[in-house]
Formats: structure tokens, C-alpha cells, sequence
């Protein structure tokens, strides 16, 4: 059974490899698109921030995987080609995006009204607002929840495994498809995933101790 | 980009995603209702418990949600039955995955629940001379719920959408009927469309219902 493993590790390794670099995706993708919309969802005219209502409440409304199967198989039906892997990259980028919306909402919301008042009031313009102002104070409310969400999307990226994608979870099922021994691959993949996602979770609570000396 | 909708198929085969939604909702309500009772024990166990048994409670929330459920899913599924002389149907088994699955989250929601009854509110129950059982029965557990109610909304309603996972192991929910439809009929953009609206439909649905019954229940500030 060991020996079994041992000779399937270097294949797993790939799919943790694969793993790794769908979630560096989706999370540096998310990051950038979930901010300009998060900045357009709070500062933005009425109608952009009601499309990115709708946008948000839409996408955190339904199941991750629906949204996947239906990048996946409907951007193809419309006549648009899109690698699989791309259509699972773009499928939990919006999802993840919303989910940034909403961070950057809570942590911009959370900033006194008085801040952007008083930077008005010495004359700064809207971006000097958001840069030197707002954005370095928000940073530290919306770290911790981003990081902690971090893990969300390693655990999402486990979904591609469904679109013929050999990321972890893939490489698990097909070694076990090989191997038949299925509760050790397993339980092997499950402390993988552990090992990287308790990391984030740690991280981001001992960020969020070191900034709650920040009240309002 | 010439595609045509047309909803026809889709409405022929309604009952799929009908049946599936209706499932959906009946897996998630089994699965929380024993993920209650799962974290219910847990928290109250973990509030009066020595280091071993919070280092065990913590330990099983921290990995279950530190894992992806559909590892979870199969592990249940594929995995268990080859190690233990045990023989489920994939409806059973995804429930005994999602039930254990809740139970992490609410250990937690619970917990907390617990630690935010005022602690007046223990010592008059001390004071008018109810046993340590009767103040937990009748003062904390009360007070705690009505605490946690919104948490337990929203992790009913996230469950509702888990539940999609479960068309991974073939239990006909409503994701698997919509992969039915789109398999057969190949009306691909229509069948997620209407999947979509069926799933933020109930979704909205059951937060604004939940959300009156909180209101009801709500904890005396």
C-alpha cells in the first residue's frame, strides 16, 4: 500500500502543483476585479453600483459549482472558445470577486465619515482621497477577511477536478482509480488541503490580533 | 454568437429540476437539523470541558473546514465503506457528510452563541436556586439560540446551496437535474438560466422567511 503511494507521489505532487496555481489565479484575478468594483459598488453612480448589487447578490446567490458548469459548458453554446481550464479560472474568479466586493464594502464602510470629510476639506481629490486616506486605514480591516478567504478558493479550485482538470483532487481520484486504495489517498488529500488552508486561517487571525488595537 | 434561446425542452423536463429542488431543500434540512444536535452537544461539551476534549472538539471543526466538502463527499462516499463493514445509498451518505460538515460550523456558531449570554443572566437563575441542568435548559440554551438564530439562518441557507455537491456521488438534487437536461437536450444557456433563478428564487426566499422569524424570536438587547 506505501510502496503504492510512494510511486503516485510525484503525480499527486503535480496536481497540488496545479492546485496551487488555479488558486494564485483566482485569487490575485479577484483581487484586482473585486476592488475596482468594490470602489465603483460604494463611490460609483447609482446605476454601476446597482449592477454591482445585482452582480454580487447574484453570484453569492447561487452554487459555485452551478456557476462553473455554466461557464463551462454554456460560453462554448454561445460560440466563444474557452479552454477548460480558463473556463474554471474565469467560473471561480467571479465568484471570488464577489466575495472581494464585499470585503472591501464592509472595510471602506467601516471607516469614519469624518476621514474623507476632513481630506476634503484640505482639498484633496478623489483618488488622493482614496490613496492616502481611506485605502491605508481600510487595508487593515479588509486584510484578515481576505486571507481568511483565501482558503475558500483553495477549496473552490478542488471543484476543476470536475471539468477533466488533473489539479489535487483529480490526481487523487485517478490514483485511487489505479490503486483502489481509496480511504488512505484520501485522507492523504485531506491533510494536504489542511495543512495549506489552517497556514491562511492562522495567518489571518494573528493579523486581525494585531490590528484590533484600531477602534473607531 | 448565434444562439437562440429556447425554453421549450426545458419545461418538458421541469420535473427534473422540480424533484431536484425539492431534494435539495430535503437534504439540507435533514443535514442541519442533525448538524444542530451535533454542534448543540459539542458546544455545550467544549464550554465546560477540560484541555483534552477541546483540543479533540477543535481539532475536528479546524479540519472540516479546512477541507473541501466534495473531499469530503467522496471520502464518505468512496472512501469509508472500504475501511468499515458499512453500506449506504449516495442520498445517505451525502447527508451523514453534510450533517458532520454543519456540526464544524455550528460547534462554533454555538460556541460563541454561548460565551454572548450576559452573565447576570446565569447568576439570577443561580440566585432564585435553579441546579446548574435547569439554568442550562431553561436560561442559557434559550438566550444562546435566540443569539445565534441569523448565524443559523445563514449557515441553513449556504447548506441549500452545498447541497449541490452532492450531484457529484449521482443524487438527483436539483444541480444534477440541470446536468441531466444539459446532457440531453444540449439546451445548455437555458437549463442554467432557469437553474440559476430556481436557486437565488428559494435562496431569497428562505433568508426573507427566516429573517421574519428572527424578528419574532429576537434576543432582548
Amino acid at each position: 500500500m506505501l510502496t503504492q503511494i510512494a510511486y503516485a507521489l510525484p503525480f499527486l505532487a503535480q496536481g497540488f502543483a496545479l492546485t496551487l496555481w488555479v488558486s494564485l489565479l483566482v485569487v490575485v484575478l479577484s483581487l484586482i476585479a473585486g476592488v475596482l468594483l468594490g470602489v465603483g459598488l460604494v463611490y460609483g453612480p447609482v446605476p454601476l453600483r446597482w449592477a454591482v448589487r445585482i452582480f454580487s447578490d447574484t453570484i453569492r446567490g447561487i452554487p459555485i459549482l452551478v456557476l462553473m458548469f455554466f461557464v463551462y459548458y454554456g460560453v462554448p453554446a454561445i460560440g466563444l472558445h474557452l479552454p477548460s481550464f480558463w473556463a474554471a479560472v474565469l467560473a471561480l474568479t467571479l465568484f471570488k470577486t464577489a466575495q472581494v466586493i464585499e470585503y472591501l464594502r464592509g472595510a471602506v464602510g467601516s471607516i469614519p465619515k469624518g476621514q474623507s470629510e476632513a481630506a476634503m476639506a484640505i482639498g484633496l481629490t478623489f483618488r488622493q482621497r482614496l490613496a492616502y486616506v481611506i485605502f491605508p486605514q481600510a487595508f487593515r480591516r479588509f486584510l484578515p477577511p481576505w486571507i481568511n478567504g483565501v482558503t475558500d478558493a483553495v477549496k473552490g479550485s478542488a471543484l476543476v477536478s470536475l471539468l477533466g482538470i488533473t489539479d489535487l483532487m483529480q490526481a487523487i481520484n485517478q490514483v485511487i482509480g489505479r490503486t483502489y486504495e481509496a480511504m488512505p489517498l484520501y485522507i492523504l488529500g485531506a491533510l494536504i488541503y489542511f495543512a495549506v488552508n489552517y497556514a491562511l486561517s492562522l495567518a489571518s487571525r494573528r493579523l486581525e490580533r494585531r490590528f484590533s488595537f484600531i477602534r473607531e | 454568437m448565434g444562439y437562440a434561446l429556447n425554453f421549450n425542452l426545458i419545461w418538458r423536463h421541469f420535473d427534473k429540476l422540480w424533484g431536484g429542488l425539492l431534494l435539495s431543500l430535503e437534504l439540507a434540512v435533514i443535514s442541519i437539523a442533525i448538524g444542530i444536535v451535533i454542534g448543540l452537544v459539542l458546544a455545550v461539551w467544549y464550554v465546560s470541558a477540560g484541555r483534552v476534549v477541546r483540543t479533540i472538539i477543535a481539532a475536528y471543526v479546524e479540519f472540516i473546514r479546512n477541507v473541501p466538502l466534495i473531499l469530503l463527499v467522496y471520502l464518505v462516499f468512496y472512501g469509508l465503506p472500504t475501511v468499515v463493514d458499512l453500506a449506504y445509498s449516495a442520498p445517505t451518505s451525502f447527508i451523514l457528510t453534510l450533517s458532520v460538515y454543519s456540526g464544524a460550523y455550528l460547534v462554533e456558531v454555538f460556541r460563541s452563541g454561548l460565551e454572548a449570554v450576559p452573565r447576570g443572566q446565569l447568576d439570577a437563575g443561580k440566585a432564585i436556586g435553579l441546579t446548574p441542568w435547569q439554568r442550562l435548559i431553561h436560561v442559557r440554551l434559550p438566550t444562546m439560540l435566540r443569539i445565534t438564530l441569523p448565524a443559523l439562518s445563514n449557515t441553513f441557507i449556504s447548506l441549500f446551496k452545498d447541497t449541490s455537491i452532492a450531484s457529484v456521488i449521482s443524487v438527483p438534487e436539483l444541480t444534477y437535474g440541470a446536468q441531466w437536461i444539459n446532457f440531453n437536450t444540449f439546451r445548455i444557456v437555458e437549463v442554467y438560466l432557469v437553474t440559476t433563478a430556481m436557486y437565488l428564487l428559494t435562496g431569497y426566499a428562505l433568508l426573507f422567511g427566516l429573517r421574519l422569524v428572527e424578528r419574532r424570536f429576537r434576543a432582548a438587547r
